[in-house]
């Protein structure tokens, strides 16, 4: 891995997003009106709004980049690119590197929007720092770029490819505690909410919600999202082949 | 060398002089793109020897002198020409200073500076197979593989082309391996390996192959040479 290939390939990736705006006008936008409409849902219950519209947050950077990345990295697959790619001197860590890091930069400027749009004009009350907010939110996003990459060597076109999207995507979001505390759920299910790594994304911004202080509760949270990040951003490096058939 | 459960290449040997220009010839499905691939180190399960400027094919060392351009262009759509071409040029990790010169002189020599900050996608499709050309021939490659670069394009080009796959081979010293299944560019190469079936059918010179043919067009020569081997296959 070499530093200078790592940044060349995050600025290739967001210079090639940078031709696409309505791409990036979906991608942060979509969120604000979303959360929007979530506080006038709540309109008699601002208190269950807070709740919901933290666990959002934390939501929305990881399901989005994780439908970015993989659609980017299928394309790259069927493209041909990665194999020319493959063919050059570029670590694998480097293009996996590459691809984290330029979504990483996007989901700040989205969670930025998205969270200074819910404190200011949505009145969401936080008790803790905007801070930790983003540092949820940032390694959310890392989560979702490397299931992205992950899938995306599972998947021959892009119908396939989006269809990942309820079978990895959904069923972490009915478990993670956003519809029902995950501790009143059926037992084998909370267990099963226990290892997905959104269920912590979530816990993780309720104890922003919550608490003034970073507590130790948080710290474990963003240590098992950002450990489930780095060991499924190994497994798609693993599913990237020099040589193929 | 086996593809799916489909032997594609078998019992293949064969030698590619320096600063040369080798056409490989064959009808399509011969196997031509699959030699390449294994030429270049991206194709999977090839058993035998084969070593590329004195490496075994695929080693590390080779990555920054094999240039290679498959049959469908891979580049970035979404790109300009000249980002596609800063972004595998950093990738080659040619220095930042070179860079700009190096990205101006592969779009000087494929002839699309005019293009070069368009969007690669909206070029033509001659013009899109360019781009791709271009990036294999930054950072001075000492080994160009190229599958099929002219399919596709009008006469003027394909002309050009050739002046310039001969120009980087005298003038550069590049070897240039290059595939065409289109008969009447073999006697532009210096020399040819002739496929069929994913065997080598000939390797020679175009004018060693018309003589001991006794044709008067390598298209005859390959002909008469299919008849022959499909002969000793019905004889055996």
């Amino acid at each position: 891995m070499k530093p200078s290939r790592t940044l060349a390939t995050a600025r290739r990736v967001l210079r090639q997003l940078s031709h696409d705006p309505r791409t990036i006008a979906l991608l942060l936008f979509v969120p604000v009106l979303l959360l929007v409409l979530l506080y006038y849902v709540f309109d008699a219950d601002r208190r269950a709004f807070d709740s919901i519209g933290a666990s959002l947050l934390g939501i929305f950077p990881l399901v989005t980049m994780f439908l970015v990345t993989s659609i980017a990295t299928l394309r790259e697959r069927t493209s041909g690119t990665l194999e020319r790619l493959l063919s050059m001197p570029l670590g694998k860590g480097d293009l996996i590197a590459g691809y984290a890091l330029a979504f990483g930069v996007l989901a700040i400027v989205q969670a930025s929007i998205a969270t200074g749009v819910a404190v200011w004009l949505l009145d969401l009350n936080f008790a803790g720092s905007p801070w930790l907010l983003l540092l949820i939110a940032l390694l959310d996003a890392i989560l979702g770029t490397a299931l992205g990459l992950f899938v995306s060597a599972f998947a021959a076109s892009e119908f396939q490819v989006v269809q990942f999207m309820p079978a990895v995507i959904f069923p972490q979001l009915l478990l993670c505690g956003l519809f029902a505390p995950r501790d009143t759920m059926q037992p084998v299910l909370e267990y099963i909410s226990n290892v997905l790594p959104m269920s912590y994304a979530v816990d993780g911004m309720n104890e922003v919600l919550q608490h003034t202080d970073a507590t130790g509760d948080f710290v474990r949270d963003i240590a098992i999202v950002g450990g489930s990040a780095l060991l499924v951003l190994f497994l798609g490096a693993a599913t990237l082949r020099r040589r193929t058939a | 060398m086996v593809r799916g459960s489909r032997t594609v290449i078998d019992d293949l040997s064969f030698d590619v002089a320096p600063a040369t220009v080798t056409g490989l010839l064959g009808p399509s499905g011969c196997g031509k793109s699959t030699l390449m691939r294994a030429v270049v180190g991206t194709q999977a399960k090839v058993t035998g020897t084969l070593d590329v400027l004195g490496s075994p094919a695929g080693a590390a060392p080779l990555r920054a002198s094999v240039g290679y351009v498959t049959q469908d262009p891979s580049v970035y759509g979404d790109l300009t020409a000249r980002q596609n071409l800063d972004y595998y040029a950093s990738v080659l990790g040619i220095p930042r200073r070179e860079r700009a010169d190096q990205v101006t002189r592969a779009l000087t020599d494929v002839d699309l500076m005019s293009h070069a900050d368009a969007l690669t996608g909206n070029l033509s499709g001659g013009q899109h197979s360019r781009v791709s050309l271009a990036v294999a021939l930054l950072g001075s490659p000492r080994l160009l593989v190229l599958d099929e670069p002219t399919v596709g394009l009008d006469p003027v080009l394909r002309r050009d082309l050739w002046d310039l796959f001969h120009r980087l081979a005298a003038e550069r010293g590049t070897t240039l391996l290059i595939s065409s299944h289109v008969m009447d560019e073999a006697d532009r190469c210096q020399s040819l390996l002739l496929m069929r079936s994913g065997r080598l059918l000939a390797a020679d010179t175009p004018q060693a192959l018309r003589t001991r043919t006794g044709t008067d067009s390598v298209e005859g020569a390959f002909l008469h040479l299919v008849d022959e081997a499909r002969e000793a296959e019905s004889n055996s």
